[in-house]
């Protein structure tokens, strides 16, 4: 890890005046930059420390839904029982995320801004070439070994999976991520590849997440994330769904339903194909099945992965069956 | 080209005085600098667990954090479980009666990650425990004996 300058401002708005460095990056958890500095990914000129910011890390509830800081501990939301009444797929999501100790120290600012898992965007040695690291210098995953790839929102160029479960949830249920004063959906925040991979998500220099808002609903109130992987526990998604659902009175009709995928996209994935095959129908297996199959629509196999493009939609069928009483 | 910074540390209940670089990490400041040599470092890349510690009282990995990021807050290492000359901690009775390990590499990472998923009430079941300790790997494969030491501590300290 090459050696960087260290601050640790007073304030936010010192902490975004010191961001606006060149080189400069935010140092919260340090799960993902100090993980990425020793891989000689990440080459920070300054390390700005925010961990000690007084007021940033609180989960606050309204009537129009929580507010929860950026500087929030993974495990101190997954623990909180409002988080887990009214949010339980953000609570899922998160205990199933990395490890005890990891989540202990990553927030969830840093949360969404982790990286890829991509073997080759972690192997600048032994791969040289990655659009994402290194602009135009080319993709060593395409052709390479894919198993973990997209299959969803790639382009030529890039084909990295974003590793989030967080933030799939987020997509999910309409959340906003606040820059201060301002705001960006969920869905807007994350970016495409397209022809700028390097260019995950709409923060400028000098900005600095500073809290993420999801909006009370009665189909948050009645979520999940399911998550498959290839290992039980410790492991990123195969293929993952946050899924919620709100029932006519009738206790069969579907009202509402939130569906986003993780794992298989290069970004959180929503999947409202899914959810508008869905809503005023009536909660029946075979439905679920055959709407689950629209959550791949426009999925490509690059290799190695196409496994997901039938494991998803049986992850989201089960999801949805889970939160409908079915399974 | 950068500064070294002089940093105050609060390790296992004393205060340490030391000038390091600002980007060494909290497991090399404690094992390279302060002597603390307990705290191991398997993967240096947040995947093994073997650096495992407690920062105000939750366990955290040594490798992923900075010295410089825990000035102010308390460091807890394995020489600090317990004060000195004490009875071993029962989580370290436990994995001695349970034979909890064979090189010993892991053990001082599973015995910090133990006491804390004690502590937070994650050791209710095999499967609870097994869940909330995958973040410490043993590669020589002790994971049913340390299964059982987590459940063993439980009792005693319930
Ligand atoms: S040495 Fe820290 S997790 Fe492996
Ligand atoms: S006892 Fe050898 S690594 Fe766990």
């Amino acid at each position: 890890m090459r050696d960087f300058d260290y601050a640790r401002p007073a304030s936010l708005a010192e902490a975004r005046r010191f961001a606006a460095e060149p080189g400069a990056m935010l140092l919260a958890g340090g799960t993902t930059l100090l993980d990425l500095a020793k891989c000689g990914v990440a080459a920070p000129v300054k390390v700005i420390d925010i961990t000690h910011l007084e007021g940033l890390d609180a989960i606050t509830f309204g009537a129009a839904g929580v507010h929860i800081g950026a500087l929030a501990k993974m495990s101190h939301v997954a623990a909180d029982a409002a988080i887990r009444e009214n949010f339980p797929a953000v609570s899922e999501a998160l205990w199933q995320a990395a490890s005890a100790q990891l989540r202990n120290m990553a927030t969830i600012g840093g949360n969404l801004l982790q990286r890829t898992r991509c073997a080759y965007f972690r192997d600048p040695l032994a791969f040289p070439a990655c659009n994402k690291r290194d602009p135009g210098s080319g993709c060593a995953a395409l052709g390479g070994i894919t198993r973990n790839h997209a299959v969803l929102g790639t382009s030529k160029v890039c084909i990295a999976t974003n590793p989030g479960d967080l933030a799939v949830v987020l997509s999910a249920f309409d959340a906003v991520v606040h820059l201060g004063e301002r705001r960006i959906a969920t869905d807007d925040f994350f970016l495409l590849p397209g022809m700028t991979p390097e260019r995950e998500h709409a923060l400028e220099p000098g900005e600095v997440i500073t809290a993420v808002t999801i909006p009370a609903s009665a189909a948050a109130r009645r979520s999940t994330y399911l998550k498959v992987r290839d290992r039980q526990s410790y492991e990123f998604a195969a293929a993952s769904a946050a899924v919620g659902m709100e029932l006519e009175p009738d206790g069969k009709t579907i009202r509402d339903l939130r569906v986003a995928l993780g794992g298989v996209a290069t970004k959180p994935w929503r999947a409202r194909d899914v959810e508008k095959a869905l809503i005023g129908k009536p909660l029946e297996p075979e439905a679920v099945r055959e709407a689950s199959l629209l959550a791949m629509t426009g999925a490509a196999a690059q290799g190695d992965n196409h496994y997901k493009i039938d494991l998803a939609p049986r992850v989201v069928t089960r999801a949805i069956m889970k939160v409908g009483g079915l399974a | 080209m950068s500064k070294s910074l002089t940093l105050k540390l609060a390790v296992n209940g004393a205060s340490h005085e030391l000038t390091v670089e600002p980007r060494v990490t909290l497991l090399d400041a404690l094992r390279e600098h302060l002597g603390f040599t307990g705290s191991k470092k398997g993967c240096d890349q947040g995947q093994c667990g073997a650096c495992t510690v407690h920062v105000d009282g939750e366990r955290v990995l040594a490798c992923l954090t900075l010295a410089a990021q825990v000035e102010g807050r308390a460091v807890t290492t394995i020489e600090g479980l317990t004060p000195e000359g004490a009875d071993l901690h029962p989580v370290q009775a436990a994995f001695l009666a349970q034979d909890a390990f064979q090189c010993g590499y892991c053990t001082p990472g599973q015995i910090m990650s133990a006491v804390a998923c004690i502590k937070e009430g994650h050791a209710g079941s095999d499967a609870e425990i097994r869940e909330y300790m995958s973040g410490n790997l043993c590669r020589c494969g002790a994971y049913p004996h340390i299964v059982a030491a987590v459940r063993e501590a439980k009792e005693v300290m319930s």
